[in-house]
């Protein structure tokens, strides 16, 4: 699963040896991030997000689980157990309740600009269909763990949060009340709601550590992509992935974590919202709901569906909200083109630009309250993520004419002459 | 090849949403404009003239004389309605208190309310004086509202600290009350008028507050450091209390992120060194 010319793991030391001849892990790990995995030699910054999203998520399970040994999982408890306890009561308690939270933005930061860096770059074409296909996966999980954490803390954004999220399922016709009270366990989140979210908060980043597994080991069959998009021909095209990208990801992380760090220290709060420091109170609904920053895309295009037509509004929004994650799955066979790179596709890149701005629009309207003039950009933007990648992107496959690629990676990164 | 239907459901798919967006979107151009609210026009962001010694999000720190003037504000006036159950007294040594003043702040508090207890005997409910190893008692209140609890008010409102001084000091008189663009409150919106039992402040979401006004007069409280205890001193002293209630641990935090940060930096530096170390005569 590797090129002809990958280095080959070498025990030197006799207990190496040993260990090596019963159970291959260190030539494994050696095959799967170190010298024996060769890379091309042209990767940019944008591909440090990988490795940064495996950092984070490592972040996130450790400093979840001490959270969680300190943690009461019940209605009455939870604020308390967390604002007053880990906050307050346990020793450096508020350093790991911040890390994890803002840990989850950080997370999200990251898996975004990872899947944008692999729209442009064409990374979800063969033959690595199978890598994109288990990113989106991730991300669905990743989503789904992070709306439970969310509801943890039982303040009045968890609690309505969770009313708000549950009740798209009341939109199925016929079964969906039913669905709804069978996921909540009882007519509005309780306890029963609260104590399965933490189960299954506990138990999703273990799922998502073995989709990154399956992710990664999908990843090393054809080996990474980069910037021209053009296959590795030869063994000058790559590099060993250790040291060349540990050392150049280790300064990555570093600015990672600088960034990460000043967040938790200096402004925990700034990405949360202010309503979850009032205990769940299931009698007072405030003023806006909102969910996290990075939901709110998603949650944009759930409101921008407010027109009876056929069917509800309110399943229109909620078959559009999942409908545009799902998209993605099918991305590999709406973009048929065969150059994969965005620097040698014009039509490709502006359409990739305007989707950004796009999602950045629909983002800000998915923050703001529901007032006509965000719920008309609202539209605008949704009608043209949909059109983004079910027409603009398959037609200009067909139409574009790409710039001439360069021969071999290392033809482009040393110019013409080599 | 695919049959044509198979080939073009996406378009099919795109084109629909795109169709029912564009009907919802007529449905917004051409619906009515919502009427405008008094909230709307009156509700006031939270006064920025205000300075805090902690407002710098990195070398800011409590000014602990305030924090004892804020406290006091606290227990003579607030602690009449609203609990702070979340904070410990033994915690009011960060506010520069020996453990004899903690004791003592914590026994003073008894005429407010005292800890629940159970007699283990007869199981009968009783009550004993307050320890510094206690949280702040639940305070009873059986007026009109619900006075909230103080603990985590500064970071349950927007603009924290400022939201509280200004809602101390925000009180109008609602007949002739003006906005910046000059409407009269009452002329504009007749029904706005405060239903009774409740006060107007613009500083409130809704603009009628179910709390009387809390700090009436100069001298309401006298400070034992002799600071002249005007009505905006002692709602900027007390809403500096409430941050630090909010989050006593803040200028450990402070701290702690500066060294971090500074150490991230440096070896982020190295990092970059040893990358470009490794990555010399390669061309990339």
């Amino acid at each position: 699963m590797s090129f002809p010319w990958a280095r080959h793991y070498e025990p030197k030391h006799p207990l190496m040896q040993w260990v090596d001849e019963r159970l291959p892990l260190p030539r494994f790990v050696y095959n799967a991030i170190g010298a024996g995995y060769p890379v091309p030699r042209n990767l940019n910054y944008w591909w440090n997000f990988g490795v940064l999203a495996g950092v984070v998520l490592v972040i996130q399970i450790v400093t979840g689980i001490v959270l969680a040994m300190h943690f009461h999982s019940s209605g009455a408890e939870a604020f308390n157990s967390v604002n007053g306890g880990i906050m307050r009561d346990v020793n450096g308690g508020w350093f790991l309740r911040f890390a994890h939270a803002n840990g989850a933005s950080m997370f999200f930061v990251v898996l975004y600009i990872h899947m944008f860096r692999g729209l442009y770059y064409g990374s979800y074409k063969a033959p690595r269909e199978m890598v994109w296909l288990l990113g989106v996966v991730i991300f669905l999980l990743t989503m789904a763990t992070a709306f439970m954490g969310y509801v943890l803390p039982w303040g009045q954004m968890s609690f309505w949060g969770a009313q708000v999220i549950t009740g798209f399922f009341s939109a199925i016709p016929v079964v969906g009340e039913w669905i709804r009270v069978w996921l909540l366990g009882g007519y509005a989140p309780d306890d029963a709601t609260l104590n399965r979210f933490f189960s299954l908060h506990y138990l999703l980043p273990f799922v998502i550590v073995g989709a990154v597994i399956l992710h990664i080991w999908a990843l090393h069959i054809p080996g990474s992509s980069n910037p021209t998009g053009v296959e590795v021909k030869g063994e000058q095209d790559t590099v060993p992935f250790h040291p060349y990208y540990t050392a150049k990801d280790g300064f990555g992380l570093g600015v990672f974590m600088v960034i990460y760090t000043a967040l938790i220290f200096f402004a925990p709060d700034l990405l949360g919202h202010p309503d979850n420091y009032i205990p769940a109170n299931g009698l007072s609904t405030p003023a806006h709901i909102v969910p996290e920053w990075y939901f709110w895309p998603f949650y944009a295009i759930l409101r921008a569906f407010t027109a009876d037509f056929i069917l509800p509004a309110k399943l229109w929004g909620v078959l559009a909200m999942f409908g545009s994650i799902l998209i993605l799955f099918f991305l590999p066979w709406l973009d048929k083109s065969p150059v994969r790179s965005g620097n040698y596709r014009p039509l490709y890149r502006l359409s990739f630009w305007v989707l950004i701005v796009d999602v950045l629009v629909l983002g800000f309207c998915g923050g703001s309250p529901a007032e006509p003039l965000y719920v008309m950009l609202s539209q605008i933007a949704a009608a043209y993520y949909f059109a983004h990648f079910l027409i603009i992107v398959p037609i200009i496959s067909r139409i574009e004419t790409p710039k001439p690629l360069p021969g071999s990676i290392t033809e482009a990164v040393l110019g013409k002459s080599a | 090849m695919l049959p044509l239907f198979v080939r073009s459901i996406k378009f099919l798919v795109g084109g629909g949403f795109i169709f029912v967006l564009l009907i919802a979107l007529y449905g917004t151009i051409t619906a009515e404009k919502p009427a405008v609210t008094a909230e709307q026009e009156f509700h006031l962001h939270p006064k920025e003239d205000v300075t805090f010694s902690f407002d710098n999000p990195v070398l800011g720190k409590f000014d602990v004389a305030q924090l004892q003037r804020g406290y006091q504000v606290y227990q003579e006036v607030c602690a009449a309605c609203h609990s702070l159950s979340l904070v410990s007294f033994r915690e009011l040594k960060g506010l520069g208190y020996n453990d004899a003043q903690v004791k003592k702040l914590a026994s003073d508090f008894d005429n407010h309310a005292k800890q629940p207890t159970l007699d283990p005997k007869t199981g009968d409910r009783g009550e004993r004086g307050n320890l510094p190893s206690d949280h702040f008692p639940h305070i009873p209140y059986s007026g009109n509202g619900t006075p909230p609890d103080l603990s985590l008010i500064t970071k349950a409102r927007h603009g924290g600290a400022r939201y509280v001084y200004s809602i101390l000091t925000g009180y109008a008189d609602q007949n002739g009350y003006k906005n910046e663009k000059g409407q009269e409150l009452l002329r504009e919106f007749p029904g706005a008028k405060s239903p009774p039992g409740t006060f107007f402040n613009p500083y409130f979401a809704n603009l009628n507050i179910a709390m009387p006004k809390p700090l009436t007069s100069d001298g309401q409280v006298t400070y034992l450091d002799g600071t002249r205890a005007t009505v905006p001193q002692m709602a900027q002293d007390v809403s500096a209390f409430l941050t630090w209630a909010s989050e006593p641990t803040m200028e450990t935090r402070k701290q702690t992120g500066l060294a971090v940060v500074l150490f991230l930096l440096v070896t982020t530096l190295l990092a970059f060194g040893a990358y470009r170390t490794v990555w010399a005569g390669v061309k990339h």
